[in-house]
């Protein structure tokens, strides 16, 4: 997590104006795309451009920082499986909230798989995993138009070892803020 | 990216006639059966061709290591080495004493010589059965570029490794796969191809967008392969000699990956992940026009088509775990051929038909190996931490995959169908994904 927190440090620190990249794009947190947390890198999602927003101060409940850091923006899985933990439903119960209360943010839903299993059917795993996710928003009274699915399969880990640690933290499905809507 | 299969312009095929003039009928041809049973390598010599002329020399000792090393790598041969002769090869077309190759114990002398003029390059060899001291198939000669000096050494090679097995070679193919750089967490993953030995790598893409899964077409013209250059998976079709690429396959609010062409290059079947599900959809390149060959709540993907093109074997879990099922090409009814212990990916049809190979995973472990394509006389060729896609050789005799060590960087590996053989094949760093191409013209 070196990348976010060092994203998290830098944009706190120059306290950036709200979000300003003029496609609306850009996410926070997760691991793909031109994100700025998590198991980030650039996919060229927006090439060309760099994107800046405010993640603003967790201790503010309406900021991302907050929905990142204290609901927590993620739920994990366990081998093979795409069914919601108690823990994982809890965790999107909050995130609902969040979202709910903060319509102006649409959502990239990623699926993310553990390196021990074979590379198109980790696609398909992550894939029911992050659907897993968003039907359970969805239930939660979150637009489905705010949403959508990407998945990455075993290769986007957040952390990488050969071992239990790593895999139980990489099977997941991450809510990744994907910038303002409209 | 243009060119990419550095064109042998003109590759030039003679067959020496002249100089194999009425071979006697040979009564222990030189042979090698590529058999289940242990084989004892055919010890060969290769002595440095013979340049005719002064430019030629320079490639008088290259040649003769590619051909040396290809035959060596296959695990059927043995060289002996240029300093254990006794023979010296000075002249291509001078008689072969053939005691001095029995006295250190050569069955195969390959002699060859070079000449080049300018950019061009000709490129001659003959094969002989020290033994029965006679000459096997008539000399060959190729001519093309000296760019594509290691491309005729594979053909010297293809040829001889042919004329002893009697099945047709595989060393002048090229393999497209991902190299990988950088931290696992944020991994640069590039589209390249290579000579199947390694050699000549060149990259396709820019590592700007993550790209997985690869696969070359029948043709070697054409690569499909997963793209996330849009943000999701999407299907990349690129054209290799002129580098044009385009996306396809689109399906509204999927996940798209795991595209394979048909054999006749003109269709490809993909997954499609939606709502939970993946399914296996067809696509007519010419028309664009989609059609859903699955419709199973579970996941379908890895599809393979059967070299007629009149089957596709895939990967399914709809019975609980991953297993591999065959159904016709069109869609339809399909059938479970994996009943072993443990989980099975990545059916990969052989280029001969006769079998399928795969990815296993069982406790805790993983494997490739191949069945026969009604899923029995299964036989699994490797195990390791992590094993997976399999990718056929042109001639159905070897298959490369990926393995990663424990903790360990992906690499490629090869190994013959007989599970012997084992061997990594040199990138110039991390590398998955290999799909193994044709035979080149």
């Amino acid at each position: 997590m070196t990348l976010t927190s060092k994203a998290l440090l830098l944009l706190a620190g120059i306290a950036l104006a709200a979000c300003n990249n003029p496609r609306g794009g850009g996410t926070f947190g997760g691991g793909g795309a031109d994100g700025f947390g998590g198991a980030g890198g650039s996919d060229g999602f927006f090439d060309g451009g760099i994107t800046t927003g405010n993640l603003g101060d967790p201790n503010d409940p309406r900021s991302v920082a907050h929905f990142q850091q204290r609901i927590g923006d993620r739920v994990f899985f366990t081998v093979d499986s795409s069914s919601l933990t108690a823990e994982g439903r809890a965790t999107l119960d909050a995130q609902a909230r969040w979202l709910n209360a903060n319509s102006q943010f649409s959502i990239i839903m990623e699926g993310h798989a553990d390196e021990r299993g074979t590379r198109d059917y980790n696609i398909a795993l992550g894939e029911r995993r992050a659907n897993a996710a968003m039907q359970y928003l969805i239930g939660q009274g979150v637009s489905a138009n705010r949403m959508r699915v990407v998945s990455y399969g075993k290769d986007r880990p957040v952390e990488a070892c050969a071992a239990q640690r790593c895999w139980d933290i990489n099977r997941r499905a991450v809510t990744a803020i994907a910038g303002v809507t409209g | 990216m243009t060119r990419l299969l550095h064109t042998l312009s003109a590759l030039a095929v003679l067959v020496l006639t002249s100089l194999a003039a009425a071979l006697p009928a040979q009564a222990q041809p030189l042979r090698l059966q590529i058999t289940e049973g242990v084989i004892e390598p055919m010890p060969f010599a290769m002595p440095a061709f013979v340049p005719e002329n002064s430019a030629g020399g320079q490639f008088a000792d290259r040649l003769a290591r590619v051909v040396a090393a290809n035959l060596t790598n296959t695990g059927l041969f043995r060289e002996v080495p240029p300093q254990a002769h006794i023979g010296r090869i000075t002249s291509f077309d001078a008689g072969v004493n053939y005691a001095d190759w029995r006295a250190v114990n050569v069955q195969a002398l390959i002699t060859g010589a070079v000449s080049v003029q300018g950019n061009r390059m000709t490129v001659k060899f003959r094969l002989f059965d020290v033994l029965t001291g006679q000459q096997v198939g008539q000399g060959l000669q190729f001519a093309g570029t000296t760019d594509s000096w290691r491309r005729m050494a594979h053909k010297v090679s293809d040829a001889v490794y042919s004329r002893i097995t009697g099945e047709s070679g595989y060393f002048d193919s090229r393999v497209v796969f991902i190299s990988e750089s950088g931290p696992r967490t944020s991994r640069t993953r590039r589209l390249a191809i290579m000579d199947q030995d390694g050699e000549n790598v060149q990259f396709l893409t820019d590592g700007r967008a993550m790209v997985i899964g690869p696969r070359i077409s029948l043709s070697g013209e054409r690569i499909l392969y997963t793209t996330y250059e849009t943000g999701t998976p999407r299907l990349a079709l690129m054209n290799t000699q002129t580098g044009q690429r385009q996306l396809v396959g689109d399906i509204p609010g999927a996940q798209v990956f795991s595209p394979r062409f048909s054999p006749d290059g003109g269709s490809l079947v993909f997954s499609a992940a939606r709502g939970g599900n993946t399914d296996l959809y067809r696509m007519a390149l010419a028309s664009g026009q989609i059609q859903q060959l699955t419709s199973s709540p579970s996941i379908a993907t890895g599809p393979s088509f059967s070299p007629d093109g009149r089957f596709i074997a895939f990967e399914s879990d709809r019975s609980g775990t991953s297993q591999i099922y065959v159904m016709p090409a069109t869609g339809g009814e399909a059938r479970r051929i994996s009943f072993g212990q443990g989980r099975y990916n990545t059916p990969v049809w052989s280029p001969r038909g006769d079998l399928i190979a795969f990815t296993k995973q069982n406790a805790g472990r993983f494997h490739i190996g191949v069945m026969r394509t009604d899923g029995s006389e299964e036989r699994l060729l490797t195990a390791s931490f992590l094993d997976e896609s399999p990718t056929w050789a042109p001639n159905g005799r070897v298959i490369m995959f990926t393995r990663e060590a424990q903790g360990g960087d992906p690499s490629l590996f090869s190994v013959d169908i007989t599970g012997r053989n084992l061997r990594r094949i040199p990138t110039p760093g991390p590398a998955s994904d290999p799909s193994w191409g044709p035979l080149l013209p």
